[in-house]
């Protein structure tokens, strides 16, 4: 039975069915396609793990389809179903279908209803290529096909120029990224002869080592990891995706498809542990990517920003993870982290639903009240981001702590300082922002404040269930179920007395940004105005985000039109290829001007001249005959 | 001088009479018969050739360009009528702006 095969195409069908019927069967057509056919997707994901189940720990394997044939080696379209294929695909069908629900609510409006679940579901076919996929290449179709759902839905309302542009944006900053990844995959083919997951994994971890450097593979992969997961030095696109509607930044820019580049590295495990410079590289743009992250979203006041910059700073973490070899550990927390994030999303979209549109934190407050069931599932998973326990966030967050300090793959007492610094600037961030949505009083304007309403249930009723998720989801411990595939790193024993001692920390720093924001919060912005008058210079820098933007706009943007603008245009387009073209029809028209006086109208004069022309001809064959 | 060359000069000089006529006359239709002259010298020719070879294809073709001829004459003398009903001359030179 295909069952890997039918998880793909389910949704492929839906967007088939509503890119091309939904439009004119109308919006119950849509909802039906648009969410069932994930669900049926989800249903069929959880019978294929109950049969992985069965066979303890061997991989499911499924050719759907052979591509191409070159010499002996064939290019085949083949599903592989292994423990970590199964997180993955059980929490992209399954939040993936929870936020198809959601969204049923929140675009019930939007006129163009069946496009946007086209797209969604368009997004599912691709990300469930890219991780069922057996070898490189089919993941790498699926990353480009995520990358295009992400650029289709970021400019979704692409009537708003600011809106296209970030599309564009995510787009192409993803594009450099996968040079990169494409660099890698043809270095990984040439040294090992097969782009299969398993076949590469088998090649660097058996006994004869392949004749390339596993670091160099390791950071041409990386890099196009960088571009989808929005690590420095390519993180400028997505606090920009949160142009997309808000279900979207959910699905696609928190909870599944920015963790592709988490997947990746965990998934080449067997590469990246041959790869200590590599993955000394993952750690430390990962720590420095969390850092700057969170400091950002520190000062931001768009709600959806500072989730933006949360999700950063968390995939910085994972990155932490998967640098000091805790593969297990960073797809630990890329499981806690969809609840979570997916949950604290969709509730700012609930906010922002309430609030007829408005995303500035500034202009909220006093929401508690007034939308009860928005409040307490982000309240519960503000909590889980924080890593208070029990909730989920703790138990990843906190291992990821322990291995930064422990692991003998590179962990440090620097990598772990960094790391809970940000932990505590994570907790100070999302009880910042809790509080001046929820909790404040109100600075809403009077027309704002009297249409506030919570939202119907299709939307709260999906916040509840990723609540609870993020409430209970920690006590699932993954790593130890994904340990036969990649075995967690071994800690240094010297230190291992200080495991409880470090917990205990975690939590007093998790609480430390409770009470600091609950502090400089409480009354409102006053003090909070105070502080950045003090702190003006600062307050600047990281609400120009580093100004990193503008930089990339003096050293590549302007050049490069400067180039293409001089260069290309001027001198290659106009001077050359036009000057050339002009010049030849110029020539032509000139010549045929001239032999045009020939033609006179005397019929006597056209036969001398063809009769001259046959004595000629006549003549030439006689010489040459 | 044998048969074939003899035959062979008459094609020639008809073709060469032929094509003076339809250099130095202005009359249309005279022109016409000129043209008519050229090709009956070359039929002349192919004939020659066909009966010196003792090919019947030859001979066969001969038939061939007498259709053609036909047909092309018919065409011919009706354009030649419809311009003198125009111009009420036969003096190519009168529809010298033709030549577009």
């Amino acid at each position: 039975m295909n069952l890997l095969t039918l998880i793909v195409v389910l949704p492929l069908a839906g967007f088939l069915l509503n890119g091309l019927l939904g439009p004119r069967l109308g919006k119950p057509f849509v909802t039906v396609v648009g969410c069932g056919l994930p669900i049926l997707a989800f249903l069929a994901t959880v019978r294929a793990f109950l049969q992985l189940n069965g066979t303890e720990g061997a991989a499911l394997v499924e050719t759907a389809y052979t591509w191409a044939v070159v010499g002996d080696f064939t290019f085949d379209i083949a599903f592989y179903f292994d423990r970590l294929s199964a997180v993955m695909t059980l929490i992209i069908t399954g939040v993936g279908s929870l936020i198809h629900v959601y969204s049923t609510g929140y675009m019930k409006d939007d006129a163009s209803y069946a496009r946007y679940f086209s797209y969604l579901n368009l997004f599912l076919f691709f990300m469930l290529l890219l991780v069922l996929g057996r070898s490189l290449l089919v993941c790498f179709v699926g990353w480009e096909g995520v990358g295009l759902a992400s650029y289709l839905l970021i400019g979704f309302w692409f009537e708003d120029m600011a809106k296209a542009q970030a599309g564009k944006k995510a787009f192409i900053t993803n594009r450099v990224g996968d040079a990169g990844f494409l660099l890698g995959m043809f270095l990984l083919y040439h040294a090992v002869g097969t782009l299969d997951f398993d076949g590469v994994n088998a090649a660097f971890s058996g006994p004869v080592a392949p004749a390339v450097s596993a670091s160099l593979v390791g950071v041409l992969l990386f890099i196009g990891a960088t571009g989808k997961s929005a690590q420095i030095p390519l993180h400028v696109w997505l606090p920009d995706a949160m142009a997309g509607p808000t279900p979207v930044s959910a699905l696609i820019h928190a909870a599944t498809m920015v963790t592709a580049g988490v997947y990746l590295v965990a998934r080449l495990n067997g590469l990246y542990l041959q790869a200590p410079e590599a993955s000394q590289v993952i750690a430390v743009i990962g720590v420095l990517t969390a850092f700057f992250a969170a400091t950002i979203a520190v000062v931001q006041t768009d709600i959806k920003k500072v989730l933006a910059y949360s999700t950063i700073s968390q995939l910085g973490f994972m990155f932490v993870a998967l640098g000091v070899g805790a593969y297990g550990v960073a797809v630990f927390h890329v499981y806690t982290h969809a609840f979570f994030k997916a949950c604290l999303f969709l509730g700012a979209g609930s906010v922002i639903h309430a609030l007829s549109g408005e995303q500035d934190i500034r202009k909220m407050g006093g929401l508690a009240r007034r939308i009860p069931i928005t409040f307490v599932t982000f309240a519960v998973a503000t909590a889980a981001i924080a890593g208070l326990p029990p909730l989920a966030g703790f138990f990843s967050k906190d291992e990821i702590l322990w291995f930064a300090f422990a692991s003998e793959r590179g962990g440090s007492t620097l990598l772990w300082a960094v790391a809970s610094l940000t932990a505590l600037l994570t907790a100070f961030y999302m009880f910042r922002l809790l509080w001046l949505t929820f909790l404040t009083p109100s600075r809403m304007d009077e027309k704002t404040a009297h249409h506030v309403h919570e939202s119907p249930f299709s939307m709260t009723g999906v916040l509840i269930v990723l609540a609870v998720l993020s409430a209970v989801g920690g006590f699932v411990h993954l790593p130890h179920f994904l340990e036969p595939l990649m075995p967690l790193p071994a800690t240094d024993h010297a230190l291992e007395h200080l495991e409880m001692p470090l917990i205990v920390l975690a939590v007093v720093t998790g609480l430390l940004g409770l009470g600091a924001a609950i502090y400089v919060y409480r009354g409102g912005l006053a003090r909070a105005e105070r502080l950045q008058r003090r702190f003006a210079g600062a307050h600047r820098l990281l609400s120009g985000k580093y100004f990193v933007d503008e930089f990339y706009e003096a050293v590549l943007g302007r050049p490069l039109h400067w180039i293409s603008e001089r260069v290309f245009l001027r001198l290659g387009d106009r001077i050359l290829i036009d000057g050339s073209l002009h010049g030849l029809t110029g020539l032509a028209q000139r010549a045929a001007g001239r032999l045009s006086r020939v033609e006179t109208g005397n019929l006597q004069f056209y036969v001398l001249l063809a009769a001259l022309g046959l004595v000629a001809s006549l003549a030439w064959m006689w010489r040459h005959g | 001088m044998d048969r074939t060359q003899l035959l062979l000069t008459v094609s020639i000089a008809l073709f060469a009479l032929g094509l003076t006529g339809v250099m130095i006359r202005r009359n249309a239709l005279v022109m016409l018969m000129c043209m008519e002259l050229m090709l009956n010298g070359v039929i002349l020719s192919l004939v020659t050739f066909a009966a010196a070879t003792a090919t019947l294809s030859g001979a066969v073709l001969v038939f061939l360009v007498f259709v053609v001829a036909a047909a092309e004459i018919a065409i011919a003398i009706p354009i030649v009528l419809l311009l003198s009903r125009q111009r009420k001359s036969l003096d190519v030179g009168a529809y010298s702006e033709l030549k577009g």
